[in-house]
């Protein structure tokens, strides 16, 4: 009895998240121009947004502040992680720790404005810089170097620092130590941080709302436009493209990861038994 | 009242420390690592506390004793990972206490091994090699040579998780002896190893240091590790050394009533002196009347520990003959009566829990020599324990 209503309200839950989007999808093959109406299968709106050059520019766009963002947070994320875990004690330690992680909890819409106001004041005293892509960019790095700093700390906390310790008995100078046993030991949490801060950057509008200047206008900018001037079935295809690509990629990666991962249990369990048998032998 | 000579208080090693010129040092194989007071604040708190000490040449050397008695900070700073507060360390004549890690001819094997798992064995053990700019087929030769000491030939190509544990530990000693260090340092050499491998290793360990014959400093909280591995161990407790000595020396004559709790079994009795002659003296405690042949004298009234070891105790139904003693005059001491009030059969010996008329229980232990014993001890039996006055340890309170 427990077990049946248990499944009742995952499958409910599971409607409420995924329905929306089925729609969404399956209205995106729709013929008609009418968002609600089904009007018969096609491809049309496919191939109307690639002509159009609003939505394909937003998305070259949305690509390139994306890959800088990502880029730089992961940089100066992995410094700061570094700083915080690695040095105990220095001048202004806690202060450094807050402004890490204050745009985590401060609402996107103050972190918005306070840019704005500053890089207005700042071209009304310098002249610089003009509203657009690098501006986006210093808004979506100032809140993506903070989830990266977050990612790589838990990678360096967690990592045995004896492997550094090691490093420099056999003979590695501090820089050494680093590219050579830190830097391979955290690769893996720089991949996930990038692709994280790749991700928010990309779908980001508050921020980018407030930052961007004439003809800078990001992919999600121009959906939000458009929803706003009245649905039509290109957003759906876009959505669409979006959602495809996502989910090909998370379903690839974490297939290759649970193999990855089965390999290893594998070696070690096989590793261990015959170090079993060398002990009865 | 004589301890045993306790090495390393501190005065005579001092006096010698000062008159330690680097060229000396350098001939005498004794002096081979020479630790000078050497001390190591955290925060006015001392870790290790004016520690003086010097290995030998090819020696294996155990620091012994429980977790925060300052032997990893001991042994981190002959690494070169923590900087000694005040004090000297020599290597082979060359004072190395402010010298970095990667510059010290001293190479450490983790408790967690540390192998670096983004590298197979073979690069494991070539790591520190390629640091010091050995030419490529140098390295080569040296990585198989190595990986032959330690039988991991055929394991070269291997990531470090595709081993055992016993193997593991193997890559770890190897990357240390694959550099040639004047010093060799374990850190808990066997700690992250299962109990059954853990007999076997010892032994393997001390067979691959001997062969390739570098000085080796241990760490371990094991006493048994130490004992079995080490050539000398020091006992510290709180920064300090309590005792210095081969295993034998510090199990047969602890230096104090710590040393002699933490190394092994021991029955404390608390007495004082009630008889001082040139040969002898007696002891007088609740339990019995100690009579002690070995060289020592205190004074009357002097408050003193008798510790004696369980297997140093004979157990038996009747009282001890004159014949069965090694002096007669020691008739009538070192005996006591009690009631056997538990029985642990561990195999190659038994343990007894006796109790004594005074209310103290004792350990003894027997040898199971035979398969079975002709006057079996059993629950509740009332029995005679003694012992010979050369087999017991006093100590000062």
């Amino acid at each position: 009895m427990n077990s049946r209503l248990g499944k009742i309200w995952l499958t409910a839950g599971y409607l409420f998240l995924y329905v929306p989007i089925l729609t969404l999808i399956i209205f995106s093959f729709n013929e008609s121009k009418m968002v609600t109406l089904w009007g018969g299968f096609s491809f049309k709106w496919y191939g109307v947004i690639i002509h159009d050059s609003e939505v394909v520019n937003g998305f070259f766009l949305s690509m390139k502040i994306a890959l800088m963002t990502a880029t730089a947070s992961v940089v100066l994320g992995m410094f700061a992680a570094f700083a915080m875990v690695r040095y105990k004690s220095f001048f202004g330690r806690t202060t450094f720790f807050a402004h890490i992680n204050a745009p985590l909890v401060v609402p996107e819409v103050i972190t918005g404005l306070s840019l704005l106001l500053f890089f207005v004041m700042c071209e009304r005293l310098i002249g610089m810089p003009e509203r657009g892509i690098f501006t986006i960019w210093i808004g979506h790095t100032t809140f993506g170097l903070s989830y990266a700093a977050v990612v790589i700390q838990s990678r360096l906390l967690e990592m045995d620092k004896s492997l550094e310790e090691a490093a420099m008995d056999l003979g590695c100078k501090p820089f050494q130590v680093f590219y050579l046993v830190t830097l391979p030991m955290i690769a893996q949490s720089l991949m996930a941080a990038w692709l994280l801060t790749f991700t928010i950057s990309l779908d980001d509008v508050v921020t980018t709302a407030f930052l961007s200047g004439p003809g800078s206008s990001t992919l999600p900018l121009v959906i939000l436009s458009r929803a706003r001037l009245g649905l039509d079935p290109t957003v759906n295809a876009i959505a669409t493209i979006t959602v495809a690509v996502v989910s090909v990629g998370v379903v690839a990666g974490s297939l290759w990861m649970s193999r990855q991962e089965r390999r290893r249990a594998a070696e070690q369990a096989e590793a261990y038994r015959e170090g079993m048998q060398a002990i009865s032998a | 009242m004589a301890t045993p000579p306790q090495l390393h208080n501190g005065k005579g090693t001092q006096d010698m420390a000062d008159s330690v010129a680097n060229s000396t040092a350098r001939e005498d194989d004794s002096l081979f690592v020479r630790i000078d007071r050497l001390s190591k604040h955290f925060d006015e708190v001392a870790a290790v506390d004016n520690v003086s000490l010097d290995i030998k040449k090819g020696e294996i050397f155990a620091l012994l004793g429980s977790s925060g008695c300052g032997k990893s900070t001991l042994l981190r700073m002959l690494a070169g990972f923590e900087m000694p507060s005040s004090g000297n360390i020599y290597l082979d004549g060359d004072d190395i206490a402010k010298m970095p890690p990667y510059e010290r001819p001293i190479n450490m094997m983790f408790q967690s091994y540390a192998l670096f798992p983004h590298l197979t064995v073979w690069e494991n053990v070539a790591f520190g090699l390629k640091r010091d700019g050995m030419p490529k087929d140098q390295i080569a030769e040296r990585v198989e040579t190595t990986l032959g000491i330690v039988k991991l030939k055929p394991y070269a190509k291997r990531k470090p998780h595709q081993l055992s544990g016993g193997q593991q530990q193997r890559v770890a000693l190897a990357r240390c002896l694959a550099k040639r260090p004047k010093l060799l340092l374990l850190d808990e050499p066997l700690g992250a190893l299962d109990r059954k491998l853990r007999e076997e290793t010892q032994f393997e360990l001390v067979n691959i240091i001997k062969s390739v014959g570098v000085t080796c400093a241990m760490v371990t909280h094991d006493q048994e590790e130490a004992m079995i591995m080490a050539d000398r161990i020091a006992v510290m407790q709180e920064g300090r050394f309590l005792q210095v000595g081969p295993p034998s020396e510090i199990y047969e004559t602890p230096s104090c009533v710590f040393v002699a709790g933490f190394i092994g079994d021991v029955n404390l009795f608390k007495g004082k002196v009630i008889v001082d002659e040139p040969d002898h003296v007696l002891i007088e405690t609740p339990e019995c009347r100690h009579f002690v042949t070995h060289g020592i004298t205190g004074m009357i009234d002097m408050q003193v520990n008798i510790a004696l070891r369980p297997e140093k105790i004979c157990l038996q139904s009747h009282e001890p003959t004159l014949e069965q003693r090694e002096s007669p005059k020691e008739q009538g001491y070192n005996v006591a009566r009690g009631t056997i009030d538990g029985i642990a059969y561990f195999g190659k010996f038994t343990l007894f829990h006796v109790r004594l008329e005074s209310g103290m229980v004792i350990k003894a232990s027997r040898e199971n020599s035979a398969r079975h014993e002709e006057t079996q001890l059993v629950r509740g039996q009332q029995i005679y324990v003694w012992w010979d006055g050369s087999d017991v340890v006093v100590l000062a309170n």
